[in-house]
């Protein structure tokens, strides 16, 4: 069956969402990845696999976190690295986002990170460049982040290698977010048998159930026996949407404090994708605590975007045995 | 053809090894067969030092320092077949700086696979020097590498495939196969 | 010109005719439907062998943009789009710029329309001016004009005193009201059907119960007032089952699906295909079920195109931001003809669905083949399948989710008051 993301031999040809990708991808990326943990530890971080090789960072929404993790790690990679803010100055002047992509193509760039408020701008993207361009999804509207997803399940598996053996909850705004669709998806795909979601009635998109989870609406049953616990960000505009009364209120009720985090298993490993909203979804003694592995997700997610940049690079175009 | 025994050969450059350590020696395995043998190396030298006193000077040397190489991500063909499928994270733990290194492989063929792990050995440091050491040379240099320490030089040409393996036991095996494609 | 259209299968629903019969015109006219009339010599003969021979099909929705809106389709590229699709008449939307508000308007369409006598263009007006939701539109003025019914198109009236005051007004005079019922606020910015689908896709989705809750308003309201209604695009099963309910009751409510909803649904979205948003968005298999099963049992009246050209530009972004509709009036008769097989019906009534059915809801003469009727005709193929080509479609819009597909019914000729407008 067409899957845009793959060749037809299988291999990978752009990186979208994790949705759809076969477990022994998602495996290929992960144990790519152990590689380059190593390579980060050393004095010279760099390895040559994409000297010569251009990457862009095309973000028409702004976040210079992640755009700086892609950056770091398509140098570390030896590639040369454009960053393109499109933002609102390049849209108010009225250019399409094909225009923008065309004419990066004609500058030979080989590979595009694409960050977009819509989602499904990575797909659409992705459906119009030629056949020697990857495209990576650094986020598209509400629908995928893969790379977190995966430097998320990368980070898991390191801290808790029995993947078969887990329970996992993600707890806050799954409505509007792509990491949690992206970190559902890695989870089931790599077989952990129980993923939840907590969160209230409003924050949690329909028919969620049918992605493979378990709903729960409070945090003492939602955390019983959790291994893992990966925390979303709740952003400001829920509020103002009515879906939420206040900040307060949520924290009462969904924010994770050291009450709640004892209700899950006395080893289990806090996350979040960043950045945190301290005294809202998570309180800052959890953050800074002994269970948060929150810093370390940073250094792999370097590792984990380096892994897929490598892979891609390595495509096979124009048949070259 | 008659393949020599991989553990008489091992026996070989091991001694040869042995003799040309100096107070700044390392070993480096490159994955896969490299790491084999350099593992059966250290294993001879500890009895060495666990038996006699110290007949190779295993006390004023210190402990080996040692560590494994995989360079896949110094591959040359990287553009025309993408990064292996399985590559295992190199590890070298201790300073190159400075540092005597024998390199171990097992079957020394084109000399890019050595090339590769020069060249990540170096984003590690300067060594002082570096000795290839190899169970066999099949023949066949692509560059102008060559190894110095060499168990036995078997000709052999472009669709033989002579590979390493160590079974259950750990004893090292040969194999040759002939490829009816190039 | 005295037309012979001989050896071709008629299938007029409103007449119960369905056999082998000869036609024949004169001056525009259908003067003779079997026996040819004594002393007719015909100038133009057209076999009809292995053809259906059907009354011109009666479109409820086309969006022709104009006036306004002429960068994304003309009446003159849309309205030979409905000559090739076998359209003969067709009511067209007031969300034109400026919104069909105005008699002057109405009259100057009609008039444009007439003078290229490709086929017959019934507006409906709107139902408020500009069609904001505040201020009756004048709808007495815009009846005379040419308006056969009245509408909002894609806007809400959020105001239920307005609503209901615009129900109360058009019932006075007997007007029908053609509402596409949807709660703004539910729907608001949603893009998708609120289910599975656009909770893995990642887009904001419009929950059924945004249509439900609507039609279950206007039926009350039409009740109260007396109202004739006609609800446009169903796309809920709910929706078909409110309507049917409200039937079984005796109240003078009529609606229509579009040929998008009788055939596909939120999965056909697929990678984010553009072509694919639209509105009301698709939504499950099992609505799509329940639209087919409301066409065959009469809940659903009529199948019509929802013709909307989009330029291809505002389809070429991201799902949401991609412009949302679907071009259908060459897509029209094969696509009924699909529903019909699909629910084991006969050609027949396929047909009625886009023929005697939306005619006798606009309230127009048309949809059949009676003796002295306005020779409309359609002849076609049904067995000839065709490639949905952009080249080959009419239409200055080429966005439709069955592009690059293959479909099955060709239309041969399209005659519009007995002068061929289209031939293959």
């Amino acid at each position: 069956m067409y899957n845009p993301q793959l060749d037809s031999d299988g291999s990978l040809r752009h990186l979208l969402t994790i949705e759809g990708l076969p477990k022994r991808v998602l495996n290929q990326i992960l144990d790519t990845a152990e590689t380059f943990v190593g390579v980060a530890e050393r004095d010279i971080k760099k390895v040559p696999l994409l000297r010569g090789k251009t990457v862009c960072n095309i973000f028409f929404e702004n976040s210079t976190r992640t755009r700086t993790t892609f950056e770091i790690a398509a140098k570390r990679l030896s590639a040369d690295v454009i960053n393109l803010n499109v933002g609102t100055s390049s849209q108010s002047k009225g250019e399409t986002i094909l225009d923008t992509v065309d004419n990066l193509i004609a500058m030979h760039a080989d590979m595009f990170v694409v960050r977009h408020a819509q989602s499904g701008a990575a797909h659409f993207i992705a459906q119009h460049v030629p056949d020697n361009i990857s495209v990576i999804n650094a986020g598209d509207g509400r629908h995928a982040h893969p790379t977190q997803g995966l430097l998320d399940v990368f980070t898991v598996r390191r801290y808790k290698p029995d993947m078969h053996n887990l329970r996992v909850a993600l707890i806050g705004d799954v409505l509007h977010s792509r990491v949690a669709r992206s970190e559902i998806h890695a989870l089931t795909t790599l077989g952990v048998p129980e993923v939840r979601v907590i969160a209230p009635k409003t924050l949690l998109p329909a028919d969620v159930n049918k992605l493979g989870v378990q709903v729960f609406h409070d945090m003492k049953t939602g955390l019983k026996d959790v291994d893992v616990i990966m925390m979303l960000r709740l952003q400001n505009e829920r509020m103002n949407g009515a879906m939420l009364p206040s900040a307060q209120e949520y924290f009462k009720t969904f924010g994770l404090t050291q009450e709640k985090l004892s209700y899950a298993k006395t080893d289990a490993i806090v996350m979040h994708p960043g950045p945190m909203n301290r005294g809202v979804e998570i309180d800052s003694s959890v953050a800074d605590g002994s269970q948060s592995v929150i810093l370390p997700q940073v250094t792999y997610g370097i590792a984990v975007r380096m892994a897929v940049m490598a892979i891609l690079g390595g495509r096979n175009v124009g048949g070259n045995a | 053809m008659h393949l020599p025994n991989p553990e008489n050969l091992l026996a070989d450059i091991t001694a040869q090894i042995k003799a040309q350590l100096k107070p700044n020696s390392a070993l480096i395995g490159i994955h896969s067969g490299g790491v084999w043998l350099m593992n059966r190396i250290l294993q001879s030298m500890a009895q060495d030092s666990a038996n006699a006193a110290v007949q190779f000077g295993a006390a004023q040397f210190g402990p080996l320092q040692f560590g494994t190489l995989d360079a896949a991500l110094y591959r040359d063909d990287y553009n025309q077949r993408g990064l292996k499928s399985e590559s295992k994270p190199s590890n070298i733990a201790f300073d190159v700086q400075d540092k005597h290194i024998i390199l171990i492989d097992d079957i020394f063929y084109t000399g890019r696979t050595t090339r590769a792990a020069m060249n990540e050995l170096f984003d590690y440091g300067r060594p002082a020097s570096i000795t290839l050491a190899v169970l066999i040379n099949r023949g066949g240099a692509e560059l102008p590498i060559a190894p110095q320490i060499v168990g036995a030089k078997i000709l052999l040409n472009a669709n033989q495939n002579l590979q390493l393996s160590q079974d259950s036991q750990g004893k090292l095996q040969l194999n040759l196969e002939s490829n009816s494609h190039v | 010109m005295k037309i012979h259209i001989k050896n071709g299968h008629v299938i007029d629903p409103k007449n119960n005719i369905n056999a082998k019969n000869d036609i024949y015109i004169a001056a525009g006219k259908i003067v003779a439907v079997g026996q040819q009339p004594d002393g007719f010599t015909a100038n133009q003969t057209i076999d009809a062998t292995d053809l259906i021979v059907s009354p011109g099909f009666v479109d409820l929705s086309a969006r022709l943009r104009e006036p306004g809106s002429e960068y994304k389709a003309t009446l003159v590229s849309e309205l030979h789009a409905a000559a090739a699709g076998g359209v003969t008449s067709l009511a067209c939307t007031p969300d034109t710029q400026p919104v069909l508000d105005e008699p002057g308007l109405v009259e100057m369409l009609k008039h444009r329309a007439k003078q290229l006598n490709l086929a017959h263009v019934y507006p409906l007006g709107a139902l408020t001016q500009k069609l904001e939701g505040k201020l009756l539109a004048e709808m007495c003025k815009l009846t005379e004009a040419g308006c056969v019914g009245f509408s909002q198109a894609d806007a809400a009236i959020t105001d239920t005193q307005v609503l209901w005051r615009a129900f109360e007004y058009a019932s006075t005079f007997g007007y029908t009201l053609f509402l596409r019922a949807e709660d703004y606020y539910l729907a608001k910015d949603g893009v998708a059907h609120d289910g599975e689908v656009a909770s893995r896709l990642g887009l904001k989705g419009i929950p059924a119960a945004a249509e439900a809750l609507s039609i279950a308003s206007i039926l009350r309201i039409a009740i109260d007032t007396k109202t004739r209604i006609h609800l446009c695009r169903l796309s809920t099963a709910e929706g078909v089952a409110l309507v049917r309910q409200a039937k079984k009751s005796g109240v003078p409510v009529t609606a229509d699906v579009s040929i998008n909803h009788i055939h596909l649904s939120d999965n056909d979205i697929g990678y984010f295909n553009a072509h694919a948003n639209l509105k009301p968005p698709l939504r499950t298999n099992r609505d799509r079920d329940a639209l087919c099963q409301g066409l065959k049992d009469g809940t659903i009246n009529a199948i019509c195109s929802d013709h909307t050209p989009v330029n291809n530009d505002a389809k070429l972004l991201p799902f949401a931001e991609a412009e949302a509709g679907a071009i259908g009036l060459e897509l029209l008769m094969p696509l009924a003809l699909k529903w019909a097989s699909n629910s084991q019906l006969g050609l027949s009534d396929a047909i009625a669905k886009i023929t005697s059915q939306p005619a006798a809801i606009l309230g127009i003469s048309g949809g059949h083949l009676s003796v002295n009727a306005d020779a409309d005709i359609a002849i076609f193929n049904p067995q000839q399948a065709w490639k949905v080509d952009a080249n080959q479609l009419k239409s200055h819009g080429k966005n439709t989710p069955f592009l690059g597909l293959e479909i099955i019914g060709k239309i041969q000729y399209t005659l519009l008051h007995g002068q061929i407008t289209y031939q293959a």
